[in-house]
């Protein structure tokens, strides 16, 4: 139970008793994979590009192991705390890794076909689910090792499988808690929406204390079918020591519609990787990344969004407020592959800077191998409007809450977009949070 | 002078150039003056000297609001003190909504912690957004971003009426207003008009003191007031022009 995750040698009965041995070969096959993978790969060093700006010196896998399952009453009380998504057609919830919340989907659902249940049971009951090729995605963008110590533990985390033409009309919900201070978490997603069906997910990823000291690499593997529309958030709200790696691919198929939001709180570093593929005509995808930076924080963004069909959109808003010596990253290219014509693609990469001691550092790309396309991508760092301070100022308002209020209203403009307004006012209590903490 | 705002003296310039010239004035509580001048006279400037932006330079000379001294204030305490600055040029605010950023100028003046009653807030709100034509969906837009020039004014209006200052000065409201909008606007400073409110109100046009109908008109030249009169004072200027100003008032 309390191998370190990271130190070399780590034994297959180790691995096995952490997740109770009894999986299937296809999950040993994993598991096997990411070992050698993790055993085989570099740690990411000061020379790689990929991780540029990034502060790799401290960057430490050590120190961590996998909690054991939460006590009865933890768990019913993390449980209790869980309803973040108002009006969720089910919520899973886990605790350190372990499933504690597994409500039953809706007889109409079920009969539909459709799957939401955490990996342990898609393994008993349907292991045909976990061959999935979303599960072979590289990581692209520099987190191939930590993906790879994913893998190494890969069990925890849930699969969404919902069958062409079915139309979720609430939003599914998943909460990962971390309770045990060093505790690991390896959770992977499988989403798979088919052709022409409708489904909301989102993800809270929550420190059970404030402080903890945790670690968590997670991996989401969404793919969107022909005409499916998605929308995805993951909000990482982790302690405050805690080390968050995402690693994201979203795929979408022909006009297919999808939203993805990342609004990051919590954690002492806390790193997204996320690859986004238009693989089918008219495909459109909205990518958006929320972030308050606070304290000695550091939030590294790196984003791919690869056009690889004609006449599809994607747009790229990522904004970060960041006070104190907090540090923010955003590196992003836009790739457009030879016939992908009629692209629409974009990237805007905004930071508002209300430390003098903070820094942001923001490198936008593009990569265009086609002649017939729309792209644009922007990057700004700045301060304040000393103008908008004064008519604040001039109406009363303490220069504190002045502030407060211009750097909310910065964010609004990503909070808007998100559909789902009840889950946006989740992520609002919580980033509003942050400017008294 | 307890219950005035009184300016006594005041030299203020930006950077190195004086633009306030031994400027005095006072406004009782309960009546409207209004100030008249040329562009670049400095009439922009003593609206934000008094309001405390930090690009301008004070020099000497004071300012009381009921006998409280406001120059050298942060510009927050200045507004909480009771003075009122209606903006020539209103910021656009992005992502703040004029409920939320009134809303927040409201607790700024409560005791801190004091519950907020939203409810009367609101119904305060839509009584006044009612009275000055605008519709109540203006609640959720940002503070002035898209706005009209009119809808602009409507809104510093708007917050005057809410905020409820002691003394108001008014920057050239009537600026970039229709003849509708000019209407509606003064209708709503006019229904302040009363014992507990002073008026300042700066225009280059006579046309919005055939609204708002002032105690006592004032011409400005070079930083200082340089003749003083009745709201007739108005119309005479409005005939003769400000070359009548710089010939018989100015050098006099």
């Amino acid at each position: 139970m309390s191998a370190p995750v990271a130190a070399a040698g780590v034994t297959d009965n180790a691995l096995q008793s952490a997740h109770g041995g009894k999986g299937p070969a296809t999950l040993a096959d994993i598991r096997r994979a990411g070992r050698e993978a993790f055993a085989s790969l570099p740690m990411p060093g000061r020379d790689d590009e990929r991780w540029r700006f990034s502060d790799v010196r401290s960057l430490s896998l050590d120190g961590f192991a996998p909690a054991g399952a939460p006590s009865t009453a933890d768990a019913s009380r993390l449980v209790r705390g869980s309803a973040l998504t108002a009006d969720a057609e089910a919520t899973l919830v886990f605790v350190d890794g372990h499933c504690v919340s597994h409500p039953a989907l809706s007889a109409v659902l079920v009969k539909a076909g459709v799957v939401f249940a955490p990996i342990e049971d898609v393994v008993r009951e349907r292991p045909e689910l976990l061959r999935d090729e979303a599960l072979r995605h590289p990581a692209l963008l520099g987190g191939a090792k930590m993906l790879a110590l994913q893998r190494a533990w890969f069990g925890s985390g849930y699969v969404l499988h919902v069958p062409d033409d079915v139309e979720l009309t609430k939003p599914l919900s998943v909460v990962h808690w971390a309770l045990a201070e060093g505790s690991a978490s390896f959770p992977h997603a499988l989403i798979r929406v088919g052709a022409r069906a409708r489904a909301a997910v989102h993800e809270w990823r929550l420190g059970a204390q404030p402080d903890l000291r945790t670690l968590s690499v997670s991996a989401t593997d969404l793919h969107a079918g022909p005409g499916a529309k998605i929308e995805r958030l993951s909000v990482q709200n982790w302690g405050s020591a805690a080390q968050s790696f995402e690693i994201d691919t979203v795929t979408a198929e022909a006009a297919a519609e999808v939203t993805s939001v990342n609004a990051a709180v919590g954690a002492r570093r806390a790193r997204l990787e996320n690859v986004v593929r238009l693989q089918g005509e008219g495909a459109d995808v909205r990518l958006l990344g929320i972030t308050v930076a606070t304290g000695e924080q550091e939030f590294d963004q790196r984003t791919l969004q690869v056009h690889a069909a004609p006449g599809a959109r994607s747009d790229l808003l990522f904004k970060n407020a960041l006070l104190d010596r907090a540090r923010t990253v955003f590196s992003g290219l836009i790739k457009v592959e030879p016939g992908a014509q009629r692209t629409d693609a974009y990237q805007t990469n905004r930071n508002l800077l209300l430390s003098p001691e903070a820094e942001a550092d923001s490198l936008p790309g593009l990569e265009i191998e086609a002649n017939d396309v729309k792209c644009s991508h922007g990057a700004t760092t700045g301060q304040i409007s000393p103008e908008e301070l004064f008519y604040l100022l001039a109406r009363g308002i303490p220069l504190a809450a002045a502030q407060e209020l211009l750097a909310q209203g910065f964010l609004e403009e990503v909070l808007t977009r998100i559909g789902d307004a009840g889950a946006a006012d989740a992520v609002r209590g919580m980033l509003r949070a942050k400017f008294h903490s | 002078m307890p219950d005035s705002l009184v300016i006594r003296n005041l030299h203020a310039s930006v950077g190195e150039r004086p633009i306030l010239k031994n400027f005095s004035l006072t406004v009782p509580k309960g009546e409207v003056h209004a100030i008249m001048g040329p562009n670049g006279t400095g009439k922009s400037t003593l609206a934000k000297v008094l309001a405390g932006h930090p690009d301008y330079v004070v020099q000497s000379g004071d300012a009381l609001v009921d006998g409280q001294p406001i120059l050298g204030l942060e510009p927050d305490v200045v507004a909480r003190a009771g003075l009122f600055l209606a903006f020539q040029y209103p910021s656009e605010i992005p992502g703040v909504t004029i409920a939320n950023f009134i809303r927040a100028a409201l607790v700024a003046r409560q005791a801190k912690g004091a519950p907020f009653d939203a409810k009367a807030y609101y119904a305060e709100l839509y009584a006044k957004m009612d009275a000055l034509k605008m519709d109540r969906k203006f609640t959720s837009r940002f503070v002035n971003e898209g706005f009209s020039g009119g809808e602009k004014k409507r809104c510093e209006i708007l917050q005057l009426m809410m905020l409820k200052p002691r003394y108001a000065v008014l920057d050239e409201t009537d600026s970039g207003l229709d003849i509708d909008a000019l209407r509606i606007v003064s209708e709503g400073v006019n229904a302040m008009r009363g014992p507990d409110t002073g008026f300042l109100v700066i225009t280059h046009y006579q046309r919005l003191l055939d609204h708002i109908v002032p105690d006592r008109v004032h011409i400005m030249w070079d930083g200082q007031i340089v003749h003083s009169g009745g709201k007739e004072l108005a119309l005479e200027l409005e005939e003769k022009g400000y070359d009548w100003v710089k010939k018989e008032l100015a050098h006099a």
